[in-house]
């Protein structure tokens, strides 16, 4: 466990090419012919992609239909902060209507993320159902709001910031940043 | 700062011409509009960004189809939304613009699009509102119609990426199109190489060359390997005065037929702002034709309004960012 206002160096961070790992053996039970990976950009996108090659070779023998969302449009506190410079289009390629949605983000904090993004998908449609997964759960959530699925539990104090990064190599790695003020108004 | 169209951090704050938007914010439209143009292909064609807030189209001037896309995109965003054909209302009882704008503020209107026959109606009001207050150009005489040439720029963009490409020829009535001005000043911000204006004498505004365009008097030099060809509308209502002979003398010599067409690249795309005049600037089989993209200019022409209304009504008011902001205006959202 951490402790409050410990900057975690980088070489405990666990390794989250490891975590992907334990995430798909997580994933494979969950597959059905009727589930649809959603990732959230953009760390959940990077982990969806990776998640589908990993999958397609293991478990599923046909192809695993999938889509992305950026909740710039959804966001609660868009009246505070307004439209990030950077948004891509979300791309739900499927019909929604039905479908067993598992929904992929890199880090799970205040739960507000989420909330916007069950809200977007429900405009594409009536899903089946949506299960929550995450490579990390850092603790801290403001809603009833909680993921299904974690490859790893990692409390964080609220001046830290985790996020999921893409290496020039393809990889991926966690990041972790100390901040001087608390950034709970954000999502995470 | 004296551009009143950003605030102190560079953010749009009101659209009023394209004229001193900085490459950054017109991409940021560019980009934003993008996301939206997926929207309208859902299930549910609504964002909730502008939920609880309320916009006003304040038309004192008619134009069906920007007051129609503005109010799509605006019920798109889930605002509220009141239009005004102010001609028809108390302008004609005497009262002032600033009143109209006045009352509307005492309702709680959060946002303004405004379209008038003078130049700087929109500035005027701009100058006007408190600071929470977003206003939107949606064309003021022949000074500038902002959206109408971002939703050109994005079409180009979308049927031909490489902007830094391109030849685009401005066909007809440049003299009197607000349009050409907005387009000809984001296309060179963007980069796009070379940009032609094909028009008899009658119809370029003196000195047309200082914005940087090449002038062609002849379609046929003109329209020589261009990528694309945006026909502007001949307008015979601010047409004071006969300066040309006949419209269908003015179709024989400046009117797009398949031929003329021709002379272009095989691949261009053929666009007009609308409401077309078939048979005096455009022969129908190009307005109907494989080339034509005038339909979808259209439907862009939403995802720009919607980019432009959210980029504008998000963030903070500027005067709740300031210490000692005046109490007695709440901001936006309450």
């Amino acid at each position: 466990m951490i402790k409050n206002h410990s900057n975690l160096p980088s070489a405990q961070l666990p390794n989250a090419e490891d975590l992907l790992k334990v995430l798909a053996q997580k994933l494979e039970p969950l597959l059905q012919k009727n589930t649809a990976l959603v990732g959230i950009h953009s760390g959940g996108v990077w982990l969806m992609q990776r998640l589908l090659s990993i999958l397609e070779t293991t478990v599923s023998k046909h192809a695993i239909e999938y889509g992305t969302l950026d909740v710039s449009f959804y966001r609660d506190d868009y009246a505070q902060r307004g439209l990030k410079v950077e948004n891509r289009p979300s791309q739900i390629p499927f019909d929604v209507e039905n479908k067993h949605i598992i929904l992929i983000d890199d880090v799970f904090y205040t739960g507000r993320t989420t909330r916007a993004a069950m809200n977007e998908l429900f405009d594409y449609g009536r899903p089946a159902s949506i299960t929550l997964v995450a490579l990390v759960n850092r603790g801290g959530r403001e809603l009833p709001i909680a993921p299904q699925i974690v490859a790893a539990n990692l409390p964080l104090d609220t001046t830290q910031h985790l996020q999921l990064t893409k290496l020039a190599d393809g990889s991926l790695a966690l990041e972790l940043t100390q901040h001087n003020s608390a950034r709970t108004q954000e999502h995470e | 700062m004296n551009n009143p169209q950003l605030d102190r951090d560079g953010n749009l704050k009101h659209l009023l011409s394209i004229e001193g938007l900085p490459k950054r914010i017109l991409n940021q439209i560019l980009d934003t509009a993008e996301s939206f143009v997926g929207v309208a292909e859902r299930e549910v064609k609504k964002v909730p960004l502008l939920r609880g807030k309320t916009v006003c189209n304040l038309f004192f001037e008619n134009s069906t189809r920007t007051r129609t896309t503005f109010e799509i995109a605006a019920k798109r965003l889930s605002a509220d939304v009141i239009s005004l054909n102010v001609s028809t209302s108390s302008q004609s009882k005497g009262e002032t613009i600033l009143d109209t704008v006045d009352n509307l503020i005492a309702m709680h209107a959060d946002m303004f699009v405004v379209r008038h026959a003078q130049s700087g109606a929109a500035h005027l009001i701009a100058k006007h509102v408190p600071p929470h207050i977003h206003v939107v150009n949606a064309g003021d005489g022949r000074h500038s119609h902002p959206t109408q040439g971002l939703l050109d720029v994005f079409t180009i963009r979308r049927y031909k990426p490489d902007l830094h490409n391109l030849r685009i020829a401005i066909v007809g009535d440049v003299l009197h199109s607000r349009v050409a001005r907005s387009e000809i000043h984001a296309l060179t911000t963007l980069g796009v190489p070379e940009i032609r204006v094909i028009a008899p004498k009658t119809l370029l505004p003196t000195q047309v060359e200082k914005l940087g365009v090449h002038v062609f008097h002849d379609m046929e030099e003109g329209l020589k390997d261009v990528d694309v060809i945006m026909m502007l509308r001949l307008q015979n209502e601010r047409m004071s005065g006969a300066m040309l002979p006949s419209s269908q003398e003015y179709f024989k010599t400046y009117g797009l037929t398949q031929e003329k067409l021709k002379l272009a690249k095989p691949d261009a795309i053929v666009m007009h702002p609308g409401p077309m005049n078939r048979g005096v600037e455009i022969d129908s089989n190009v307005a109907d034709g494989k080339q034509s993209v005038i339909l979808p200019q259209v439907t862009y022409g939403i995802a720009i309004r919607m980019a432009v209304m959210a980029l504008l009504a998000g963030g903070l008011p500027a005067q709740q960012q300031s210490a000692g902001g005046s109490p007695a205006t709440p901001g936006g959202d309450a």
